[in-house]
């Protein structure tokens, strides 16, 4: 009795297991069968969500939504629906490249806006080229992304999937000490960087112009990213003479060593990149960060016409982060994305195409042919995949916020 | 100008910040043999609780001076209570499990105060700002400000303090004999229970004081703050001796100051460039701990121990 007993019990769960199994995979089917009249791809968002950079990295994040809503909402593409799936590298090339390998695998993406950090880039870059995927980065501004190694003598493209909607740092740092030295009138210039790819390549390229320019480089420094004691540095930047800070890196550290360098008694302003440009710079460096200066790409959000929407959209839904400095290049790559599917679409007959794989690689080779006036300016791509779109601006911290105080466009 | 006085006055004030957390985890180790690895996170919660005070409970405009004891309290109050209660929850249950054991809890701790700190404290997954001493003074050719004051007194009166109540006191000198033979000292009567939960207390207050100092001297703090610091005063433990406080105070001095003149001058030195600069101080404060182990493994200060080898 007591083995039928167990022999009904065993078929019972047996049976209630298959009919649970099957009622699972029915609902999978359910939904790729839906899919006919109405598809939902997903764009991949990488980038700092938590700790350090987070203030842009949720810029980020949120120029992405509010793309996708206003495409779902619109209907850019008919049939098709976006939804966004945000990844955090905490500014870490490794987490970065897992998050990388993690877009890839998800049948359902289409193409990846990020990362911020250009070293977490370079690391991801090579998935996502096996891959065949778009991978669009709203802020990476190392020239080695886009143009090689050698890209001061003879430029090569190293990944033909990815693209920027930034511009580069040849620009910027050239952009800055042109700046520094005819706009502001500084001659001795000290030179600190925090040995990232971004920090560091944005640092040389500035001291070069600068000194090129006829200026003075005094002495250069690099900090670790962490830090918080710059006492020994301070000390030194006092010693020095020198009427200018320029620091190649990202707010964390620089917030605090403008800080404790105003704290010394040194006025002399801190002129950075990108990285600086954030809410947060002003917020930790308080009353220090006075006459502090940046250089950022493009030109500001808030005085662009076509962005009010977007900035309106993001204030009413009360999304998190700083959309000033990425978040209207995030919407605009996010758009680039969006709109070659539609060409894909278009060009296969109304239809996207099934498999995956071939989807990716011709929703690469339309973002290499995007041509259109997005809310930032014109998106397009050079043979490089470096954005036609080389506008920046200086901006100064003034009365505690942000003002933009020179825009121009690079040579 | 002669930055030499200044360039010291840097590592003596860093070198007095490392020197008080170390404290934490010196005591700890003379009496437990257990290297607290989640004490950094103590320190970096002591922060956060003198943060909540001025920005929660306290009202707006309270003059600093008025503000920072209140502080010191709030974030006393935070680190004392975690670091007993690490204490009675997370290492009391393992007293006499193998020593790996008690070293994973640790690092494990570090962790999810760091991650608790970040998911629950208001806006903590960025660096927020803490109210500043920023006003200047300078002595001759050294420019300090009232932050650099607080760290240093605080941190005088702090350690002879500890100096008094280690010596002279009744707990103080239970303390010792636990310290010296734990099971013996059962024997006489005293109750090593509260002796570990008093050590593990004062390092708590210490780290408070320390991540106060913090607060007031860099104008930011952020939830990851504690394993930097952590990491060096642990060392600066380990140079000087470890369970030796008076070692942990030399060595954290001993480390700022070596750190700060690496930073500041061996990039002076004929083909040296490339190696000095701040981003080398780490790796000279190192090369330093190294040095001073060779030739004095058991630190600056600390004791042969022969029967605990």
């Amino acid at each position: 009795m007591r083995q039928r007993s167990l022999v009904i019990l065993t078929s019972v769960l047996a049976t209630g297991a298959l009919t649970l199994t099957a009622c699972g995979s029915r609902d999978d089917s359910g939904d790729k069968s839906n899919s006919g009249s109405s598809t939902t791809f997903t764009i991949g968002v990488d980038a700092p969500l938590s700790g350090e950079n987070s203030t842009t990295g949720l810029g980020i994040q949120y120029g992405v939504q509010v793309a996708v809503d206003d495409a779902n909402k619109n209907n850019w593409v008919p049939g098709v629906k976006f939804k966004v799936e945000a990844l955090d590298d905490k500014a870490q090339p490794a987490t970065g490249q897992q998050n990388a390998t993690k877009l890839v695998g998800d049948k359902n993406v289409v193409g990846a806006v990020g990362p911020l950090n250009s070293g977490v880039a370079q690391s991801m870059q090579q998935v996502f080229a096996s891959a065949n995927m778009v991978e669009i980065s709203p802020s990476n501004t190392n020239p080695e992304l886009t143009q090689g190694k050698n890209w001061q003598t003879a430029k090569k493209r190293p990944y033909k999937t990815y693209f920027r909607t930034a511009t580069t740092d040849e620009l910027q740092g050239s952009f800055a000490a042109d700046y520094a030295y005819n706009g502001l009138k500084k001659k001795k210039a000290f030179v600190v960087d925090d040995k990232q790819t971004y920090g560091a390549g944005l640092a040389k390229i500035f001291a070069e112009k600068f000194k090129g320019l006829g200026g003075t480089v005094v002495q250069t420094d690099h900090v670790n990213t962490g830090d918080k004691d710059f006492g020994s540095l301070v000390t030194k930047i006092k010693n020095s003479g020198a009427d200018l800070l320029y620091y190649g890196g990202q707010y964390d550290e620089s917030s605090l060593i403008t800080k404790q360098l105003k704290g010394a008694g040194v006025k002399i302003p801190l002129f950075g990149g990108d990285g600086m440009y954030a809410t947060t710079y002003i917020d930790v460096a308080g009353a220090a960060a006075a006459g502090d200066l940046v250089t950022s790409v493009g030109v500001p959000v808030d005085t662009l016409p076509a962005a009010k929407q977007f900035i309106e959209t993001y204030k009413a839904k009360g999304y998190k982060g700083d959309y000033g400095a990425y978040g209207g290049y995030s919407y605009d790559a996010a758009t680039a994305i969006i709109k070659a599917v539609k060409a894909v679409k278009d060009a296969n007959g109304g239809k996207v195409p099934s498999d995956i794989n071939d989807l990716r690689s011709k929703v690469v080779d339309e973002v290499q042919k995007s041509d259109f006036q997005g809310i930032t300016g014109k998106v397009s791509f050079d043979q490089y995949g470096d954005t036609g779109n080389k506008q920046l601006t200086v901006y100064q911290v003034e009365n505690g916020e942000w003002k933009a105080v020179k825009t121009g466009t690079a040579s | 100008m002669n930055t030499l006085p200044q360039q010291l006055a840097n590592g003596l004030l860093l070198g007095s910040m490392y020197g008080l957390i170390a404290i934490g985890y010196t005591m700890v180790y003379g009496i437990v043999q257990l290297i607290n690895f989640a004490h950094g996170e103590i320190f970096m919660t002591g922060a956060f609780g003198a943060l909540t005070v001025y920005l929660y409970i306290l009202p707006d405009g309270t003059p600093m001076a008025a503000a920072v004891p209140l502080m010191l309290v709030g974030g006393a109050i935070v680190s004392v209570l975690i670091a007993v209660g690490a204490e009675r929850f997370a290492y009391r249950p393992l007293r006499g499990a193998p020593r790996l054991a008690p070293l994973i809890t640790a690092i494990g701790l570090s962790l999810a105060l760091q991650e608790a700190v970040r998911n629950f404290y208001p806006n903590a997954d960025k660096a927020l700002a803490f109210p500043g001493l920023d006003t200047t003074h300078d002595i001759g050719s050294i420019t300090i400000k009232d932050a650099d004051i607080f760290l240093i007194v605080s941190a005088i009166i702090c350690m002879s303090a500890l100096a008094w109540f280690v010596r002279k006191s009744r707990t103080g000198r239970a303390m010792q004999a636990t310290a010296q033979d734990p099971d013996t000292a059962q024997l006489m009567g005293i109750d090593t229970n509260r002796i570990i939960v008093i050590a593990f207390a004062i390092g708590g207050f210490f780290a408070a004081v320390a991540a106060l100092a913090f607060g007031l001297k860099y104008g930011s703090i952020d939830y990851r703050m504690g394993f930097l610091m952590g990491l060096k005063a642990f060392t600066a433990a380990v140079l000087g001796g470890i369970g030796n406080i008076y070692g942990a105070m030399l060595g954290g001095v001993v480390l700022g100051i070596a750190e700060t003149l690496a930073s500041a001058y061996i990039n002076n030195i004929p083909g040296m460039q490339q190696l000095g600069g701040q981003s080398w101080a780490n790796v000279w404060a190192f090369v330093l701990l190294i040095l001073v182990l060779l030739f004095r493994p058991q630190g600056l200060l600390g004791e042969r121990v022969a029967d605990r080898a």
